[in-house]
């Protein structure tokens, strides 16, 4: 029993990424076209050369029917991936798997969701036929409850949290502010967020992920053949993706300021990469910052941060664009909103400019510096019952 | 014959002054106030919390054979209210289940049945009226359960009685109506006096004793001027006469008679006789007799001290809400999904009766699991009742944008004592609503208990489940 990875066994050659935001005017067929044609002429190659594709997207389809139709795919493999909101970087995981092999030559990984169409207020997920008696709080109430969690266990108190909380979401609109396909291209101040409308406990509006629509994709090769498609193939170092137990909110042991699943799969992802000290050896991470609370836990559990520490590092501007370890450097779902299944491959698409220097203002020092890997990171469900998803990317081939 | 072996009285946490009324319409209104059953409640969620307190002084392994539910205000018709109480009772399926639903008269008819039978009575109501008028102001929400038996175990025995019916024109209601109508108020007057007068002679001769043998009176009906002619037209001692509630928490239709019964016997000395008359559509006179056994099982709270419990400064666009009178503005969110059959026949002893299943090593999966979370061990687990175990909040958030009938939701995680412990050891942990909470004052460490409500409804299906309130105390 291991997980092996598939380390250096495959790559992106060619992404594609819509801009994310309110499309009124632009159809879940629209997106698709658009992802997959930009991914198709990155890499240089027509849709017929794609053997098999994953497309990954939680509520705007189902089935394989729901790229293959818009893209008329005659007669390829297309599996609809969804797991809630890593969705889009399972479609990912399974892509490169199918490559790595042997399966296929050419494998595209696809994401979108269309969830303005909806016309109700934040996320919306159907359920199977139940006897009602699941908890009614919506995502931004189940994440609120890290927060006061974690202040009490670090003795951080209310004051100083917001001011943490603020700091995260003023930083990743910052940056946000630099990219052309955000959500929201604006730099907010922290007068402004901090006094935002409540939500959910302490959270205000500006302490939650925007909703919007989108779409992204990859192409991927085997390693060997990466050199032939782009002079700066992007090569998968580790790919790991865990389900936990869902029993934080049943058992009283569980304290609401960790993500067991991120631990888990972070510990797996940084063993397939053979990464031992993350914060020194990774160019920059996109993570999940759904809420604010989110993305101070995961600077813990991604190994970031000591445990207690990541509120004092995200006020010293540790993972500030200039910092010691950019986070979400593209604005992250604060600035782009979530559509689920695009957002997994929307990192990705951060790490494929920053590592091969195409990110324009927003270029990170640590590359030129000589950095050369990226984490992308992915939760669905919340606090004590989610999955997680950690990949690794690099540009250099580990000799 | 057959008596009271235990009682149980629940009042709604809410009341609302009735210069509430006046002070939005300019008219209605009144002095005082009436008890408001929240938006999450129905006569059947009521009537569970009441039976709950009843069995709660029963005497050990002492089951009611059968429930008899009475309301005028069902939450279902055509499919039977009383077994969602016996659900949530976790009652054996041999115990039945019957409603008597329409008039207040139905609430003697219930009685009447648990009597027979060694049932439960559970006597339960939602009373109200169009804004401004006086069903309104003078109604009240409340829920009495009346455990009936006989032999050492009652606490007070029935020594006589008598029904008199007569058919008029008094009040009346169409069905799908929320609100009843009346004959002029002189009319019922002239017709029930005599009607009470008759009923209470027949049921003194019926027991051999007179008027000044009775120690507590208590006359009530939906009939105001009526009820207060005929409390002087029956001769009883004034001192006798019990308090009808009317200022505190209004007249609670089938509950009523049962309600000033419950105060009474809150105080009743062993011996004293108690005499409850009740007009409705003629009129019906039950004569007790308290016992000695009054001492052992009387509950910890009275009528009055649950009472002083409750709030009293309920809005009146809130009771306009909850009663369903006027149509707020909903969240821009999508309405519940209606709670499945099967899967709510299947999770049967999960959503009514809160049932965890304990593995071997003690830890209570909530809801119950198959699969011990520690061990991993498949079906090594015993059904374990959680209703009536406190718990403490180990988090919790105020949610704002979630869909309610009464914005904001307050979550909570709560876990729960060991069952039959001491309040330390803790068993299991369960992510619920909050009910009958202030959302500024809810604090990590508050101590819950769990109260059965309707959560809401879609498609005409009510979804009851259990939430978790703050402790008024501790016992």
């Amino acid at each position: 029993m291991a997980s092996h990875g598939i380390r250096d066994q495959v790559a992106i050659v060619g992404m594609g990424c819509t801009p994310f935001g309110e499309h009124w005017d632009r159809s879940t067929d629209d997106m698709l076209i658009e992802s997959s044609s930009a991914a198709l002429a990155s890499a240089g190659i027509a849709l017929g050369d794609v053997d098999a594709f994953w497309l990954g997207t939680m509520g705007s389809g189902l089935s394989g029917l729901t790229l293959s139709r818009p893209l008329k795919i005659q007669h390829k493999p297309v599996t609809h991936v969804e797991n809630y909101c890593a969705t889009g970087s399972e479609a990912f995981r399974n892509a490169c798997y199918a490559v790595a092999c042997g399966a296929y030559d050419i494998a595209m990984a696809i994401g979108v969701e269309k969830l303005k169409d909806s016309g109700y207020s934040g996320l919306v997920v159907g359920s199977p036929a139940n006897d009602g008696t699941s908890a009614t709080v919506t995502a931004p109430a189940s994440f609120s409850l890290l927060a006061p969690a974690y202040a009490k266990k670090y003795g951080v108190d209310d004051a100083e949290l917001k001011d943490v909380l603020t700091r995260i979401a003023w930083k990743n609109h910052r940056n946000g502010a630099l990219n052309p396909r955000a959500q929201f291209r604006k730099e907010v101040p922290k007068e402004t967020i901090a006094c935002s409308p409540l939500v959910a406990g302490p959270l205000g509006i500006f302490d939650c992920s925007g909703v919007s629509d989108g779409s992204a994709a990859a192409i991927i090769v085997r390693a060997e053949d990466a050199y032939k498609y782009t002079d700066h193939p992007i090569f998968v170092k580790a790919l790991s993706f865990v389900a936990g137990p869902a029993t934080g909110p049943i058992d009283p042991a569980y304290d609401y300021t960790t993500f067991d699943e991120v631990v888990a799969s972070a510990e797996d992802a940084y063993a397939q990469a053979g990464i031992t000290d993350p914060r020194a050896e990774l160019a920059m991470a996109e993570v999940h910052d759904c809420f604010t609370p989110t993305e101070l836990v995961l600077m813990e559990d991604l190994g970031f941060a000591e445990r207690g520490m990541a509120w004092k590092e995200a006020l010293a501007g540790t993972f500030d664009l200039d910092g010691e370890l950019p986070v979400n450097p593209d604005g992250g779902l604060k600035s782009f909103g979530h559509p689920i299944g695009a957002s997994g491959l929307r990192m990705l698409f951060e790490c494929w400019l920053q590592l091969r220097g195409e990110a324009g203002p927003r270029q990170i020092a640590s590359v030129a510096a000589g950095k050369t890997k990226a984490l992308t990171h992915n939760l669905g469900g919340g606090p004590g019952a989610c999955v997680s998803f950690v990949s690794v990317v690099g540009s250099q081939l580990d000799s | 014959m057959s008596g009271i072996v235990s009682y149980g009285v629940y009042l709604p946490f809410w009341r609302m002054q009735r210069s509430a009324i006046s002070a939005s319409l300019g008219q209605g209104g009144g002095r005082g106030t009436r008890s408001v059953a929240s938006y999450d409640e129905d006569t059947t969620s009521m009537g569970v919390e009441a039976a709950r307190r009843a069995l709660a002084w029963a005497p050990v392994g002492v089951q009611p054979s059968v429930v008899a539910f009475a309301t005028t205000e069902p939450a279902y018709a055509d499919k039977t209210n009383a077994t969602t109480i016996h659900a949530a009772l976790a009652l054996e399926s041999s115990v039945g289940a019957v409603d008597c639903v329409g008039s207040v008269r139905s609430g003697g008819a219930a009685v009447m049945i648990a009597g027979f039978r060694d049932g439960l009575a559970v006597l339960s109501d939602i009373r109200t009226g169009l804004p401004g008028g006086a069903d309104e102001s003078n109604g009240g929400d409340a829920a009495v359960a009346l455990l009936m038996g006989s032999g050492s175990d009652a606490i007070a025995v029935g020594i006589g009685g008598a029904e008199v019916t007569a058919e008029f024109t008094d009040r009346w209601r169409t069905p799908g109506d929320h609100h009843s109508k009346q004959w002029e108020e002189r009319f019922g007057e002239h017709m029930y006096v005599p009607l009470a007068e008759q009923c209470v002679t027949d049921a003194l001769k019926s027991a051999g004793i007179t008027i000044a043998d009775v120690d507590h009176v208590v006359v009530t009906g939906l009939h105001t001027r009526a009820v207060n002619a005929a409390r002087k037209a029956i001769g009883a001692r004034p001192e006798a006469l019990a308090d009808d509630f009317a200022a505190t928490v209004g007249n609670t239709g089938t509950a009523h008679p049962f309600l000033m019964l419950a105060d009474v016997l809150d105080r009743a000395k062993p011996g004293e006789v108690i005499a409850v008359v009740t007009l409705a559509d003629g009129c019906s006179t039950w004569l007790l007799r308290v016992t000695d056994a009054i001492s052992q099982r009387r509950p910890a709270r009275t009528v009055r001290q649950m009472l002083a419990a409750t709030r009293d400064d309920l809005g009146y666009g809130q009771f306009l809400t909850w009663r369903g009178q006027i149509h707020r503005e909903p969240p821009r969110r999508p309405e519940p999904d209606r709670p499945a059959g099967p899967p709510s026949a299947r999770g049967n002893a999960w959503k009514y009766g809160l049932f965890g299943s304990r593995d071997e090593g003690g830890f209570i999966h909530l809801p119950p699991s198959r699969v011990s979370m520690a061990s991993g061990a498949i079906d090594q687990m015993e059904m374990v009742r959680m209703a009536d175990v406190r718990a403490t909040i180990a988090t919790f958030t105020v949610d704002r944008l979630a869909y309610s009938m009464s914005p904001p939701v307050v979550a909570a995680v709560i876990d729960f004592d060991a069952p039959g412990g001491n309040g330390q050891a803790r068993s299991g942990r369960f992510q619920c609503e909050l009910t009958d909470v202030d959302p500024g004052t809810v604090q990590i460490g508050d101590r819950v208990e769990m109260t059965f409500r309707r959560l809401y409804t879609v498609d005409g299906i009510h979804n009851y489940f259990w939430k978790a309130r703050p402790l008024a105390e501790e016992d």
